[in-house]
């Protein structure tokens, strides 16, 4: 069944992986420094931007995907650049979404191991750069989840892409507005299959990423 | 002992009377707005979401429901899903706008009759300078050779709905591939999403009547281009749900609700539905 459109189902399937990689990509980029810089930092206004991530991580898809529509529709502040149902503007979207729950997970993982790792560091008299790397590193297992949690978010979405991607096809339609076309359509069973397509390339992800950390480990 | 009793009930008896005597004529008066609940009071209508977001049910529902005692479940989809959620017994009828879906659905057995009951024509929306310059098309056919030919921007519902089976139809042969054709966006969505997109995009779109004058504030760059052709008809129909089928099917609710689309009370109803909010019908009864 998934067979016949083979040639469409991969262009999905290429979309989805683009808009996932990069939203993670962007969101782990802003939010896991930011995470670990509120559990160790001292900087005005750090309490503030805590509550307001994890005020943000309950932040309805819909209404992330409204504010982006808002800003980037013709009359929008950034109508001029056109970007309105392009994937770009899907993974804007999905940064505003997700990195607040990077920085939320993050400074959680930071803290848990905090007490510990600073008696250690100043055991070992390190500077205050070293001290992050530190804690990076021997968070890394759990920093990885952390990536693979806002790629699962990210991946899992549809609220939000579909109002700014449009669920266009050949262009912005990603898995979960598809499945959701072919529920509206009638077509129940191929919606599921559809789903099992999306839960196996999940599966592919992470069991990647944990090789990825296996090896890491036997290199230690 | 015995005496009291019975006096008490003379007594009672007497009243009786005397209050049925004074209120005669309020309890019949009573009687016609008030109808004994039926047995089986909910009936579960699957419908398209055009048929819905007209706003033409909740028009003409409530008359039938204090008439009747019945309730009415509107679930609204798209008509590929109205019809599949019917086959799945999760409805008692169907008032869909997809002819050949239709004829599917009654000659699988899971439907009765279809029963043509109302039309409306589609229209052609589009940007307001008209860029393909299809105003004074013969058809709908003519105005979408020209828009290809043009290539300007055209959103297609794209999701197997009666609006799109209505669109593949008029395109026929020539429907574009949006992988080659990228002037032809299929969009997969709902009415009101694809004008969304049009107004955005400087696109043409065929739609309902109904949902783009109910959505015209928000669409300020749209224009109704070109309508009433032939070509561009839509005719409703509904269907009762086969209780040979089908289990838990509530016959009696379907047969009542269909019986009274098709009575003079809903015929005039519906004619008039649209004239005080748009200045004009949306909806034509079809004369049996």
């Amino acid at each position: 069944m998934l067979l016949t459109m083979d040639k469409e189902l991969i262009q999905i399937i290429g979309v989805t992986l683009k808009m996932s990689f990069f939203s993670t990509l962007i969101s782990c980029f802003l939010g896991l420094p930011l995470g670990v810089l509120i559990e160790r930092g001292r900087f005005w206004g750090r309490r503030t931007l805590k509550k307001t991530a994890s005020t943000l991580m309950g932040l309805p898809p819909v209404v992330a995907g409204l504010i982006v529509y808002m800003l980037f529709t013709k009359y929008g502040i950034f109508g001029s650049l056109g970007l309105l149902f392009t994937v770009e503007v899907m993974v804007i979207a999905q940064v505003l979404l997700i990195t607040p729950v990077v920085i939320c997970l993050t400074s959680s993982v930071i803290s848990v191991s905090g007490k510990h790792l600073s008696e250690t560091a100043r055991g070992l008299s390190l500077s205050k750069g070293k001290t992050l790397l530190l804690f990076v590193f021997h968070n890394r297992r759990a920093l990885l989840s952390v990536v693979l949690t806002a790629f699962g978010r990210s991946i899992a979405e549809v609220g939000a892409v579909s109002l700014v991607g449009g669920n266009i096809q050949w262009k912005t339609r990603v898995m979960t507005t598809a499945i959701l076309l072919e529920t509206n359509k009638g077509k129940f069973t191929f919606a599921l299959a559809l789903g099992m397509v999306l839960l196996l390339i999940s599966l592919i992800v992470n069991i990647g990423a944990s090789l990825l950390t296996k090896r890491r480990d036997s290199d230690d | 002992m015995k005496k009291l009793l019975a006096i008490l009930m003379a007594l009672s008896v007497l009243f009786s009377f005397a209050a049925c005597n004074s209120g005669g004529e309020e309890t019949t008066a009573a009687e016609e707005t008030t109808v004994a609940t039926p047995e089986n009071p909910t009936i579960r209508m699957s419908t398209t979401t055009s048929v819905n977001d007209s706003g033409l049910l909740p028009f003409i529902f409530p008359v039938f429901e204090q008439k009747t005692g019945y309730k009415v479940e509107v679930q609204s989809a798209g008509t590929g899903a109205a019809i599949q959620k019917a086959k799945d017994g999760n409805a008692d009828l169907i008032l869909v706008h997809s002819k050949a879906s239709e004829e599917e659905f009654v000659n699988e057995g899971y439907g009765v009759e279809r029963i043509p009951f109302m039309f409306n024509y589609f229209v052609v929306v589009g940007p307001k300078d008209d860029p393909a310059e299809i105003k004074d098309s013969e058809n709908a056919a003519a105005a979408f050779s020209k828009i290809a030919a043009a290539e300007s921007k055209f959103v297609s519902r794209g999701d197997d709905s009666g609006t799109h089976k209505a669109e593949l139809k008029i395109w026929g042969e020539n429907t574009p591939d949006g992988e080659t054709d990228t002037w032809y966006i299929s969009a997969g969505q709902g009415m009101g999403a694809c004008l969304t997109m049009a107004n955005e995009q400087g696109a043409y779109c065929l739609t309902d009547k109904a949902t783009f004058l109910s959505n015209k504030d928000s669409l300020p760059e749209l224009d109704i281009i070109l309508e009433e052709s032939e070509d561009m008809k839509n005719t409703y129909s509904v269907i009762e749900c086969n209780p040979e089928k089908l289990d838990g099917i509530n016959t009696d609710g379907a047969k009542a609700l269909i019986d009274w689309l098709l009575s003079e009370e809903a015929d005039s109803l519906i004619a008039k539905y649209g004239e005080e909010e748009y200045g004009q019908a949306l909806f034509t009864v079809i004369a049996e």
